[in-house]
């Protein structure tokens, strides 16, 4: 990460009621954001697993994309099948660069009448441009930088917020609505980063303070800061990018192939698909594997990974402790033949080789409200 | 306490007979936040003061702990392999790390004392 000292860092509308909280405000992706409150990553990520807890993610870029063809256009830059998408819709998928490498990951909504994006708060000044570069005459891209986003997340999420909009709870997973809650014009989609049932929820900005106090008072929701969301999201074993994928890394390597539409894999036409297309047929030389360490020690990202007794075969990319899990995991790129699950593997901690297996993801079961 | 000294690293350190037992200060525990491990030295290691010789884990990352004098590690406190959250909820009593049989009790006058570690702790805020 920059050094954060040297530039100027954003705040998200919610930026106030984080400190009126007691929330941990440390830079990330060039805002101020809280990455815990008082009650500590660890209880704030149980309490999102047992009942219900929000999360301030304003800080991710929202846009709309609206016009004739709009979703063909967007096919331009992305691998996802974005014109099978229904109304109603949402799903989740990757912006690929002209290499076949990741520029982001993002999730895109059939609105209707447009599509709405959201991408990543570090990716947006690179992902914005991009889209717009592909866009014929006719499409526009709206970014929307006076929108909030707020998650809330939890078994008890969805019967929390349906008590201010009932019909929130006949959302299907990955279904998108738009509801008057509290008051507030917001855009709901059944989706979240957590591997729990939750919504994800865009609201004007200049109500979000108002809106998120509505949210924090219904029964069981309690705030969660960056830090819960970090090891709920690898418990759930979703990528994060940056760590887990970036422009070097394909959709194939990254385990992602099936974020590629089957219509997109006969007609080649995405970013890169030529680098994806020969991965597919003759494997690609490394994949991204859940991987448990024995014991308690916790192996964190840049970690090498060995073969047991040998050559480095990979690197860990994410790690750390699942507090549901109550115990050490990770994920890391291994070379194709040492990616099967209950394959050894050594991990270099500080000079001490650490003893691991791939194992399957999520290493806690997702329960989406299927 | 009067005879606890405390290092900039942030460990509390209380003699005994020349014997140093050494832990981690509230402020820094709180810094860390949920501790989930923690690796300790061998009992017999030589060590050097300012010497990386233990690391403690949170949720969130791993932090090198440091010999804040010179001596020979004479006891590691094993329950905090089974108990690291110990760390947290005591961690100036039960929360302890290990013993040092200082090479030079003089060492340990030199560090800070209560209230000039709060006011280095003031200055970091």
């Amino acid at each position: 990460m920059a050094d954060s000292s040297t530039e100027t860092l954003l705040e998200t509308p919610l930026a106030s009621l984080h400190r009126e909280l007691g929330g941990r405000m440390v830079p990330f992706a060039g805002y101020m954001m809280p990455v815990q409150y008082p009650a500590g990553i660890l209880t704030e990520h149980l309490h999102t697993r047992a009942a219900a807890a929000l999360f301030d993610v304003s800080h991710m870029g929202q846009a709309e994309l609206v016009g004739e063809g709009a979703a063909a256009a967007l096919e331009r830059v992305t691998p996802a099948d974005v014109q099978i998408l229904k109304p109603g819709r949402q799903k989740y998928g990757l912006l690929t660069t002209d290499d076949g490498g990741i520029l982001d990951d993002f999730m895109v909504a059939n609105l209707g009448d447009r599509l709405f994006l959201v991408v990543n708060a570090s990716r947006k000044h690179v992902d914005l441009p991009r889209i717009e570069s592909a866009l014929p005459a006719g499409v526009t891209l709206k970014p929307l930088p006076d929108r909030a986003l707020i998650a809330l997340q939890g078994p008890q999420a969805v019967a929390s917020i349906a008590t201010l909009a009932p019909g929130i709870a006949e959302l299907a997973f990955m279904g998108v609505g738009s509801f008057n809650i509290a008051g507030v014009a917001a855009l709901v989609s059944r989706s979240g980063y957590t591997g729990e049932d939750g919504v994800e929820i865009s609201v004007p900005a200049e109500q979000a303070e108002g809106f998120a106090r509505a949210l924090l008072a219904l029964p069981g929701v309690q705030p969660a800061g960056l830090g819960a969301r970090d090891s709920l999201r690898l418990e759930a074993g979703l990528c994060l990018y940056g760590n887990d994928i970036d422009e070097t890394t394909s959709a194939v390597e990254a385990a992602l192939t099936w974020t590629i539409g089957k219509r997109r894999r006969t007609e080649w036409n995405f970013p890169g698909a030529e680098r994806v297309r020969e991965e597919l047929a003759n494997g690609a030389k490394r994949l991204r594997v859940g991987i448990k360490p024995d014991g308690r020690q916790p192996a964190r990202g840049h970690t090498p990974i060995h073969a047991p007794g040998g050559a480095v075969i990979g690197e860990i990319t994410s790690g750390g402790f699942g507090p549901s899990l109550g115990g050490p995991m990770a994920m890391g790129y291994v070379a194709r033949e040492y990616a099967a699950d209950g394959t050894a593997l050594e991990l270099m901690v500080r000079g001490k080789a650490l003893p691991a297996v791939v194992a399957p993801t999520p290493f806690i079961p997702h329960r989406y409200a299927r | 306490m009067s005879d606890t000294k405390f290092s900039k690293d942030h460990e509390w350190v209380r003699l005994e007979g020349g014997i140093a037992t050494v832990g981690i200060t509230d402020h820094a525990q709180n810094a860390l936040g949920d501790v989930v491990f923690v690796d300790l030295p061998e009992v017999g290691r030589e060590v050097a003061a300012g010497e990386s010789i233990a690391v403690v884990e949170s949720v969130k990352a791993a932090s090198d702990v440091y010999a804040p004098i010179a001596g020979k590690i004479v006891e590691v406190n094993s329950g905090l392999s089974d108990n690291p959250g110990t760390i947290n909820t005591a961690p100036t009593t039960d929360g302890w790390f290990f013993k040092i049989e200082a090479a030079d009790v003089g060492e340990i006058a030199a560090l800070m004392d209560e209230a000039a570690y709060a006011a280095y702790v003031d200055t970091l805020a």
